[in-house]
């Protein structure tokens, strides 16, 4: 699926970023509301890496659960489902914290 | 290579952990700040799809400067979307001028389809030319489409995507609206199958309503899991068979501004 798409996209940015040097390991941070299967993710990346500069280069994916905070009560929920709404209260007036990560964090390169 | 870490508690933090003096590989375990001797961590912290957005903001602002108004429609395969839009062009092609940008991954079928249906232009963006075929239209095949469209000339450009729920929802192509048509043969829980679609979408055009006495479709349900993954969704209900219902959706299209 897209996960073949965004491991290119990630070896873009990490190969205009590295200016030649070959990272050690590339991290990056996928929340759980996105449609993106992070196993799936670590094997397109070995897909697109083979055979190229980046083929020793891990990825590593912080897996970062779906977290809201209710405006009713202030409970904080991590959700099991994609549905928000208030563990606690039941309320469906919330803010999500965090799940919709879709970052490049950074990636380790050995020191010059 | 490759390793996934899961944060089992909802957040995201670094840990400090001993070197292995044998230098083994970790494969299981946490090791978020884990830097090892000689090694330079160069953070980054863009989004993974940047380039991708950066196109799609040059294709809006071209939308916004000639005046026209895009909507990405999106599906699963065999909902609906080539069948409304002909239904659509039928109703408002005579006084709109309506482009449409067509995304396959393979054949012009839909686009022949299309021809002669009371479009202004049509372009065909075939996805097969990448990586094994894209499942999904991304902001620069739709600038590679965009080519072949009289943008100057067009009051609306409606974008086909691809037959697909997963996908599509993760990559802007520079619309000013997103609209998703679901079939009620497709079940009552898909939103909670695909809420990343279902979340991502200013309208969801219920279709196959003709179909309504024949199915066990409970209606009710599938509103309610819609609403439970994206509340502030315009829901139109249409037959694209009949025509039933095309009337609201055709208004809602014309509401949509540049602005959105």
């Amino acid at each position: 699926m897209h996960e073949l798409a965004v491991c290119e996209a990630i070896a873009e940015t990490v190969r205009d970023r590295a200016k030649g040097r070959v990272p050690a390991s590339v991290r990056v941070r996928i929340g759980y509301l996105r449609q993106v299967v992070p196993d799936s993710l670590v094997f397109s990346w070995e897909m697109v890496t083979a055979g190229t500069d980046l083929q020793d280069s891990e990825l590593v994916v912080d897996y970062i659960p779906a977290v809201v905070t209710c405006q009713a009560c202030e409970a904080r929920t991590t959700l099991e489902a994609p549905v928000l709404v208030c563990a606690t209260c039941e309320s469906t007036d919330v803010e999500l914290v965090s799940g919709n990560e879709f970052d490049l964090a950074s990636f380790d390169v050995t020191a010059a | 290579m490759g390793r996934v870490h899961i944060h089992p508690d909802g957040t995201a933090h670094e840990h400090e952990h001993e070197h292995d003096d044998d230098g083994t590989q970790h494969d299981v375990g946490d090791h978020s700040g884990y830097v090892a001797t000689g090694t330079v961590r160069v953070e980054v912290l863009e989004r993974i799809l940047s380039e991708n957005d950066r196109v799609a903001a040059a294709n809006r602002q071209d939308f916004t400067s000639a005046g026209v108004i895009s909507v990405n429609l999106m599906s699963s395969p065999g909902a609906g979307k080539t069948t409304l839009l002909k239904r659509t062009l039928a109703e408002i092609g005579g006084t709109r001028r309506v482009g449409i940008l067509e995304g396959d991954i393979a054949t012009s079928l839909d686009a022949d389809e299309l021809a002669g249906s009371g479009a202004a232009a049509i372009s065909l963006v075939n996805t097969s030319a990448g990586f094994g075929g894209e499942c999904h239209l991304d902001a620069v095949m739709v600038r590679s489409g965009l080519g072949r469209l009289p943008l100057d000339q067009l009051d609306l450009l409606l974008i086909e995507n691809v037959g697909n729920l997963v996908c599509p929802a993760e990559f802007d192509v520079g619309e000013h609206a997103k609209a998703m048509v679901y079939a009620i043969t497709e079940g009552e829980e898909k939103p909670l199958k695909y809420p990343v679609m279902f979340r991502a979408v200013d309208a969801v055009v219920v279709n196959k309503m003709d179909l309504l006495p024949h199915l066990d479709f409970d209606l009710d349900l599938f509103l309610a899991n819609l609403r439970a993954v994206n509340p502030g969704a315009a829901v139109i209900q249409v037959s694209a068979r009949t025509g039933a219902g095309l009337g609201e959706w055709c208004r809602w299209l014309l509401n949509q501004t540049v602005e959105n």
